[in-house]
């Protein structure tokens, strides 16, 4: 049997004492690419703030496996560590904290968690060189503070920057097609394709079937009012884009 | 009884001590001071601009004074490194309230310049600290009566016309002392036309289970033309009191930077009064606290326009943490006929715990139509979403913490104009905020 990665069973979140995930279950292998699709609201970015441990948010029932750990036992900073990265859907501006400053505290971090010694100076800009590269980001990045003045794409790149940083197993992508025009889309997007591999995967919560001419999914599904209602292959996210939500909506509230 | 009768009665007691061991120019300001401190009353929290620091309870301690001048035998220089890496200063010590110059110091000041002991500058040079010695500090204030009624000693520094001053002048204040200390220092600093000089005052502590109040006046000059900046660097101990009054006067076209930091200590209280008596003045008042513990830091700024075209700029910053106690009050007056002033001060303090208090007042007096000013006064907590976008990559909690107390620090580190001591500040406050401080001495183990 092919390992799974993650494994989210009846999951049910709160915010404020509203309800707003109520019974999700997923279930991502190695080497996949889910797309999570949905109408405003039905829970879509829920999902990945609980997954990724943000505070505010209040798990009431369920369990989240994470290539063999609880993942909801974990800190946010062990959930990175272990392999989980969210990609926000809004990039947080830090003034004052440079981008060589941030990305050098996080992978060290994480080499520490696995009794690695620290990345050497010379090392670690190499690195950045190169990955820096795959979104085309120029070499003023790193004096930068992190997301402060970025434009709307420069943002999206710099998050898939930080990923090919971290090198996850799990790559959540919040609606990472807002803001981008085409030519930004197809950098982000080809930025996702050449990391990935038979190792790792990718959910990709979006809107729009645009984006998924781009990063193919395997497995599409469609979550509405805190439940994935339907899931389907690549065909369902056409499917929605000509037809809209509507008729699966029907579909759900009438049971 | 308040705390000034132990001090008044101190002086009548032992004035002709207290003379006898200082200078004249010094000594003929005394019985003025002590004239008008009869009756007078040290401020409390009920006098206006003092609410969240009593003077009157911070001077209340029975403490020693050295009147006699007694050496008190510690080799400063050996046991106490305040070195700021790739910055090369000239050096000097003030132990209590004794001017000590760290050696060879002579040879390597340029020309005329003097860089010591008021005591003994105002004995070997009277003309010159005559001229200068309480003109700019203004008598009626009690904390400046009570300094020079007591002051003995403490810092001269004159840079004569036209000089300037490549090395910056660097200047440790240490309190050590057997016994619980109050020492009452004194300093002046004359800056001539069109020079310029770069001054570093760091605060420290020895014997730091021992009680310490210091009470100091400076009086800046800053001549037509000419540039002073000046650095002042608190990291005392937790049983140190402080009360510093800080009085500059600007001439035309002078440049004044003001910087005032507190990185540790006990109770600080520092006035800054600042008046711009010339046209085409550039100043800038500002600094940093960092406060833990039970930490109280009090910054009262001034700035006094009275000339026109001049351009001043005002920033304090705050990090508060566990049961510390900040206030700020800051003032931009800009006096009749003081047109086309512009005058900014901003004051923003960021509280990392339940249990730390911040008290602000920023105020505004315009009595001149033309003119630019503002201020703005702001006290929040940590941005958490960018603490949890941080956590998200992986950076514990903690160290996102501190990254972003120093980054928000940045911009008033950036305002110091030294290079060397921009990073050794950058140093100190990411020391600071993980728990450490440049301690002297056994003072080295201690923790916030």
């Amino acid at each position: 049997m092919q390992d799974i990665l993650l494994d989210i069973n009846d999951l049910h979140a709160t915010i404020d004492g509203k309800e707003i995930l109520k019974g999700i279950n997923l279930r991502v292998h190695p080497g996949e690419v889910h797309a999570i699709m949905g109408p405003n609201g039905s829970g879509k970015s829920t999902l990945s703030m609980v997954l990724a441990g943000a505070p505010g948010y209040t798990v009431t029932g369920g369990s989240v496996n994470f290539h063999g750990k609880e993942l909801l036992d974990l800190s946010p900073e062990d959930r990175s560590h272990e392999g989980l990265f969210l990609s926000f859907q809004y990039p947080v501006e830090i003034p004052g904290v440079t981008m060589v400053n941030f990305m050098r505290a996080a992978v060290n971090e994480k080499r520490k968690y696995f009794n690695e010694a620290p990345l050497s100076a010379s090392d670690f800009l190499k690195l950045m060189r190169q990955k820096r590269a795959i979104v085309e980001l120029d070499n003023k990045l790193a004096s930068r503070s992190v997301n402060e003045g970025f434009s709307g794409g420069e943002k999206k790149r710099n998050e898939i920057f930080q990923m090919a940083m971290l090198e996850p197993r799990l790559a959540i992508l919040d609606e990472t097609d807002s803001g981008l025009d085409i030519d930004a889309l197809r950098i982000v997007a080809g930025g996702v394709n050449t990391l990935k591999t038979d190792r790792n995967a990718t959910i990709v919560i979006t809107h729009y079937q645009r984006l998924l001419d781009y990063i193919k999914p395997d497995f599409v599904h469609v979550l509405y009012k805190g439940r994935i209602i339907r899931t389907g292959g690549p065909e369902l996210a056409l499917e929605l884009e000509e037809r809209g939500y509507d008729w699966l909506k029907e579909d759900a509230d009438a049971k | 009884m308040s705390s000034l009768t132990q001090y008044l009665q101190l002086y009548k007691e032992h004035s002709s001590v207290i003379d006898a061991n200082s200078a004249p120019v010094l000594n003929a300001l005394r019985p003025a001071a002590f004239e008008m401190l009869q009756g007078a009353k040290l401020p409390t929290t009920r006098t206006e601009g003092y609410e969240k620091t009593s003077i009157e309870d911070m001077l209340a301690p029975d403490l020693g004074v050295n009147l006699t001048r007694l050496h008190i035998p510690v080799n400063v220089a050996s046991t106490f490194k305040c070195e700021v890496p790739r910055m090369s200063t000239i050096m000097g010590f003030v132990l209590n309230d004794a001017f000590l110059p760290a050696e060879g110091n002579a040879s390597r000041l340029p020309e005329g310049v003097i860089f010591g002991s008021l005591a003994k500058v105002a004995l070997e040079h009277p003309e010159i600290v005559e001229r200068y010695y309480g003109k700019i500090a203004p008598d009626h204030n009690v904390g400046v009566a009570l300094n020079t009624l007591l002051a003995q000693d403490g810092v001269f520094v004159y840079v004569p016309r036209g000089v300037r001053l490549e090395k910056p002048l660097q200047l440790v204040n240490i309190f050590s002392s057997s016994v619980p200390t109050a020492a009452f220092r004194r300093m002046l600093v004359v800056i001539e036309e069109d020079a310029s000089a770069q001054i570093l005052v760091c605060d420290h502590t020895q014997d730091c289970d021992r009680a310490y109040l210091s009470q100091q006046v400076v009086e800046l000059s800053v001549a037509r033309g000419a540039s002073l900046e000046l650095y002042d660097m608190e990291e005392s101990s937790a049983l140190t009191s402080r009360w510093s009054l800080t009085f500059a006067a600007q001439q035309s076209g002078s440049h004044l930077l003001v910087n005032g930091t507190t990185l540790s200590n006990g109770i600080t209280r520092n006035d800054y009064t600042i008046d711009i008596l010339g046209e085409h003045c550039d100043t800038f008042l500002g600094g940093m606290a960092i406060g833990s513990g039970h930490q109280h830091i009090d910054n009262d700024s001034t700035v006094n326009h009275r000339a026109p075209r001049c351009h001043s700029r005002q920033m304090f910053k705050y990090i508060l943490d566990d049961d510390a106690r900040g206030a700020f009050e800051g003032g931009i007056t800009v006096h009749p006929g003081a047109i086309l002033t512009e005058a900014y001060q901003s004051n923003r303090n960021l509280l990392a715990s339940e249990g730390a208090r911040m008290h602000t007042k920023p105020q505004l007096l315009i009595y001149c139509d033309d003119v630019k000013c503002s201020h703005g006064a702001t006290t929040g907590q940590l941005d958490q979403d960018a603490l949890f976008y941080m956590r998200q990559r992986g950076i514990a909690e903690k160290t996102a913490r501190t990254m972003l107390m120093q980054a928000f620090m940045a911009d008033v580190i950036d305002t110091v104009g030294l290079e060397g001591l921009r990073d050794r500040l950058r140093h100190l406050v990411e020391m600071r905020l993980h728990g450490r401080t440049s301690f002297c001495g056994d003072c080295h183990t201690q923790q916030f």
